[in-house]
């Protein structure tokens, strides 16, 4: 990354100046280093609307800029968590059972441990063995690896069957669809090896940092969603803002076309799909411990829908918009699900916005794609001239390029 | 001459229906061809097989001095062998701005690792302003190929297709919807692109194909009717019955 790449992109300098600002500020508004005017939990809030922006990006750069509409990366982003919720648990019930096992006469053998372990958390499904997916969740650098290489892997081989055989369109997004369903059903199974529907919990609390207070690890949390956001918002704009971007928007565009250059569509749209299912990892790795608990619905294809609906109102084909758009729904969501909504009383019926935030958005989905179809970062786009020229009038020649009136004017 | 493609015993079926019926075509390293023939004489798919879109039934596609099969390749892989084809409909990424659009041409490396960490060299980017400036876009490079005019998009297509310095041309209907002055533009550039490369042109209006002052083959069927100058075919009683005795 040279300095001509963020010189040529001067809205990703502005975007890292105001996560910046954003992280600074509410650091010194937090309880932990600051003046306690946000509290802990607003401030998890805001560290998971971090990692929400960071799997936008990465859908944005799969279906705003390479034209796949992925209706299953909320999957990935769930077993990111779900790999780093492992660790979690396993090292979290091995002090306590250490703990409980030190005060009997002789020292627990290893397999004392392990079977303590495996009742304390499989006790819930009524099992008392540790699946074999568990091997190695003792151990914190595998189980990190893991989260990135198992979605990667997974995304490789399901990209491989459906782009090889050329699946597009809608077509492959109910393929995605299909594929998210049927793994939250099998994650929904007490033998699935993730405890069923109970999901994995108590994962805010970070084994070995028991003396530190939530408040402080909150900040961490954020901290570190905060540098996740930056870094893989300056990947993504590296990868768009160079030539390999415009082989993705020309596949989005005319796939045909592309392969005539002589590109292998397959490989490129393989490369990007990969990639954001292992940026939506890492969002979900860092979530997840900031929400505490995660369970197969989760990972619904209902939150990969909504996760769509974020990008298409924030604006899509621009990486701002995918985090404006994140950020915006998603906690004027929890607003409006929070119950704190004040009840807007029409005399002969009272909204209550609890029930009545899905019917508000989609709304707002609907009048964003008929009223303005490029989403909340369009209207940004009227300052940076990225509007495409208005070419009114009637065309004087055939086909959809030809000169139009108004431009013969001038 | 030593051919650079040659189709020989070709045959696709679609649905039952033998679109393309035994064909067989070949043509020099450096020459000019028009392909002319009645709606679904098979023109298109005769492309379409070329350029590895449709694989045929059986018969054989040979492409280079080392005769390598095109059947086993995929439409990407053709391309970067060297063949490139130009759509009737101007093809260009709208969104995107003519350097863009003609950097994305540009004979380079194309495996996505390598298009990621592409820098732009200055020799490349002499070949672009050189290409702009033979299809008369050195004003326009930083515009989006969607402000361009009908014509201009052409112009930026046939600029692209140089970029990708194609061995083989494949041009489907270039004149279509162009003025007389564009015509006879896009005659010149033909004829001298077939100094340096073959160039097959599929093309229905015999007043361009004339103008050309070329073999001509004319398919129907699926398969070849007649072949030689246009004079000659013209007078082929089987291409007047084709032509005209319907």
């Amino acid at each position: 990354m040279t300095q001509g790449f963020l010189a040529k992109n001067p809205s990703v300098l502005i975007f890292l100046a105001i996560l910046a600002l954003f992280t600074l500020g509410t650091t010194l508004l937090s309880e932990a280093y600051g003046v306690a005017f946000l509290s802990t939990s607003f401030v998890k809030t805001l560290g998971k609307t971090l990692c929400l922006c960071l799997i936008a990006v990465a859908m944005d750069l799969v279906w705003g800029y390479a034209g796949i509409l992925s209706l299953g990366h909320f999957a990935f982003f769930g077993l990111g968590g779900y790999m780093i919720g492992m660790w979690l648990m396993y090292a979290r019930t091995e002090e306590i059972v250490l703990a409980s096992l030190s005060n009997s006469p002789l020292p627990a053998t290893p397999q004392e441990v392990s079977d303590g372990i495996a009742t304390q958390i499989f006790g819930v499904v009524g099992g008392s063995d540790l699946p074999l997916i568990w091997s190695f969740a003792g151990s914190l650098p595998i189980q990190l690896a893991l989260a990135v290489l198992i979605p990667g892997l997974l995304a490789l081989i399901f990209g491989w069957l459906a782009f090889r055989s050329r699946v597009t369109g809608v077509y492959l997004s109910i393929l995605t669809q299909a594929f998210t369903l049927a793994l939250s059903l099998h994650l929904f199974q007490n033998d699935s090896g993730l405890r069923g529907n109970n999901g994995l919990s108590g994962l805010q609390n970070i084994p070995g940092l028991d003396a530190v207070p939530q408040a402080t690890v909150s900040i961490w949390f954020l901290w570190a969603s905060a540098a996740a956001l930056g870094l893989g918002y300056l990947a993504a704009a590296f990868t768009v803002s160079g030539k390999f971007g415009s082989v993705i928007k020309g596949i989005r565009d005319d796939e045909q076309r592309v392969r005539f250059l002589g590109y292998s569509v397959e490989s490129y749209k393989l490369f990007i799909f990969t990639l954001t299912a292992m940026i939506a990892a890492i969002a979900g790795v860092l979530y997840y411990p900031q929400a505490g608990i995660i369970n197969p619905a989760e990972i619904e294809p209902i939150a990969s829908i909504y996760l769509a609906v974020w990008v298409a109102i924030g604006g899509r084909g621009r990486l701002y918009g995918a985090v404006i758009g994140a950020a915006f729904v998603s906690l004027v969501s929890s607003w409006f699900t929070g119950g704190r909504a004040p009840d807007l009383n029409l005399g002969f019926y009272v909204v209550k916005w609890v029930d009545w935030w899905l019917v508000l958005l989609g709304l707002a989905f609907v009048l964003v794609t008929l009223y303005a179809p490029r989403g909340i970062a369009g209207t940004l786009d009227r300052f940076t001239h990225l509007l495409p020229p208005g070419r009114r009038g009637a065309p004087l020649g055939p086909g959809d390029g030809s000169l139009q009136e108004k431009e013969a004017d001038q | 001459m030593s051919s650079l493609l040659e189709v020989s015993g070709v045959t696709v079926t679609f649905d039952g229906f033998r679109a393309i019926n035994n064909l067989s075509f070949q043509i020099g390293t450096a020459e000019l061809r028009a392909v002319i023939g009645p709606n679904g004489a098979g023109k298109t798919t005769f492309m379409d097989i070329v350029t590895g879109k449709t694989k045929p039934d059986s018969g054989q596609v040979l492409f280079g001095e080392n005769s390598v099969s095109l059947l086993k390749l995929s439409e990407a892989q053709i391309a970067r062998a060297g063949i490139g084809r130009k759509f009737q409909r101007p093809t260009v990424f709208e969104d995107q701005s003519v350097e863009d659009n003609l950097l994305l041409a540009l004979k380079a490396l194309r495996s996505p690792w390598s298009v990621l960490f592409y820098t732009r060299k200055p020799a490349h980017m002499a070949r672009v302003a050189t290409l702009a400036a033979e299809v008369g876009l050195a004003d326009a490079l930083p515009r989006k190929a969607g402000e361009l005019s009908h014509g201009q998009k052409q112009w930026l297509e046939i600029g692209m297709l140089l970029a990708q310095e194609p061995r083989l041309l494949l041009v489907d209907e270039p004149a279509a919807g162009m003025t007389v002055g564009e015509r006879e533009q896009t005659t010149a550039l033909l004829v001298n692109l077939a100094k340096t490369r073959a160039v097959v042109v599929v093309e229905h209006d015999m007043e361009f194909v004339r103008r050309l002052n070329c073999k001509v083959t004319v398919l129907h069927e699926g398969s070849v009717l007649a072949e030689g100058t246009l004079d000659h075919v013209t007078k082929n009683q089987d291409v007047i019955d084709v032509y005209l005795g319907r």
